[in-house]
């Protein structure tokens, strides 16, 4: 019976797709656990250097190194850590509608920016823009290194040493459970005072070993790598939390089109062999 | 008790240790420090060496680290690492016996051996030794 041939060829495409997605599905599950534990064991590490600088910025230092003191702002640096892969939801583009709403705010107080890229994503999608783009690595694939990134720091950190930048943002997504990622922006330069847990009130500072430039200079640089670095790993275990989440969503609709598709030609069929019955009843009838 | 301070050590990749101590030496920049409780707020580089950490006066921690950095609080000391490795998770006789068993069964073809489980052991020990002396080099 010839009946619904466009539908059933239908039906075969649709559950091919479905196989692809859940084998994505899987394959971004397994993927999430490494990057999951990658970003847990880098995280007491930046957390602490974080800690160190707060405590440094209520310091009354001597020296006041330059990543330390604000400036005037004029031009302003983002370091965008993005995916190097789509089909991983909104996650991509909810970081960059966020970094774009900034950008708005920026770009109405006369403040230029200055774009270096992680991934290929945001690669793309600020060339696309025709922002400024000074900078861009990609390709670094599931286990980055701490060296991939520092060369597009290096090209942030020199213009904020030579005052093409007054300050220095990252922008990443932030891995609040597998379900939520949440794009977030911090300022690195020049360091923010946050709060403390415990009081350091009172007029005191380190002594530094060496010297206070040697040793600051040495401790912001390793600061902000380790900042942006855990800003990768972090959006990495999201890229693939959120394609697990995405894969999955279309693969039960992938499922579910299958099922509609299949009840039409269900009814199709039947229709058909109801009307080839009356049509020979019709005929017997007749004779 | 006496007075302690709290310490934390971490390394880029993990977090290696975090707990109370009396005292805690480390390789600074300009020679050897020992940081005991209500220290002046100090930050200093580390040199490749050991840090040891004084819990008890009968027990104490080393840890191996290849330089970083080192904060101290007057109650809180931290220690951030390049790479930090618990000194005993690289015990040098050991990995010498090992490294010694291993080329044991390799050459006692008489028996029935497990060349591949020997090859791996060999491996590893001899892995740890090169981790060992090459601390040990850049320590000096």
């Amino acid at each position: 019976m010839a009946v619904g041939k466009e539908i059933r060829t239908k039906i075969a495409s649709i559950k091919n797709t479905q196989k692809i997605t859940r084998a994505m599905e899987m394959v971004a599950a397994s993927k999430m656990r490494k990057t999951k534990d990658r970003m847990q064991a880098t995280r007491p590490y930046s957390k602490k250097i974080s800690q160190i600088i707060n405590h440094l910025s209520h310091a009354n230092p001597e020296y006041k190194h330059p990543y330390m003191i604000e400036r005037e702002v004029k031009r302003v640096g983002v370091i965008v850590v993005s995916s190097d892969r789509g089909l991983c939801g909104g996650l991509n583009a909810n970081l960059f509608r966020t970094i774009l709403n900034e950008m708005q705010q920026w770009n109405s107080r006369n403040i230029e920016i200055d774009i270096c890229t992680v991934g290929g994503k945001a690669a793309n999608f600020f060339s696309n823009i025709n922002a400024n783009v000074i900078g861009q690595v990609a390709k670094l694939g599931d286990t980055p290194h701490q060296m991939d990134i520092i060369g597009v720091i290096k090209i942030m950190l020199d213009g904020y040493e030579n005052g093409t930048i007054d300050q220095l943002h990252v922008i990443n997504n932030e891995f609040v459970n597998t379900m939520t990622q949440k794009p977030v922006m911090t300022q690195l330069l020049p360091v923010v005072a946050g709060d403390l847990e415990d009081d350091l009130s009172g007029h005191w500072d380190y002594l530094y070993e060496p010297g206070a430039k040697e040793v600051l200079d040495h401790l912001l640089q390793r600061y902000v790598e380790s900042i942006v670095y855990q800003g990768l790993v972090e959006n990495n275990a999201c890229e693939q939390a959120a394609r697990m989440v995405a894969m999955k969503s279309a693969s039960d609709n992938a499922g579910n089109i299958i099922k509609e598709l299949q009840l039409v030609y269900n009814k199709a069929r039947q229709a058909a062999i109801t009307q080839e019955i009356s049509e020979i009843v019709a005929g017997a009838a007749a004779v | 008790m006496a007075m302690t301070i709290h310490v934390d050590i971490v390394s880029a990749e993990q977090e290696v240790y975090s707990g109370l101590a009396e005292m805690l030496f480390a390789p600074a920049e300009l020679g050897e420090v020992g940081i005991a409780p209500r220290h002046a707020p100090l930050i200093t580089k580390l040199k490749p060496g050991e840090v040891r950490v004084k819990i008890s006066d009968k027990e104490s921690q080393e840890f191996y680290v290849s330089g970083g950095l080192l904060e101290v609080q007057p109650h809180i000391v931290t220690v951030l690492a390049d790479t930090a490795i618990r000194a005993h998770d690289i015990d040098e006789a050991q990995a010498l016996q090992a490294k010694a068993r291993a080329e044991e069964m390799l050459t006692d073809k008489s028996g029935k051996v497990d060349y591949a489980l020997a090859q791996a052991q060999l491996a590893e020990a001899v892995m740890q030794l090169r981790t060992l002396e090459r601390l040990r080099k850049r320590g000096s």
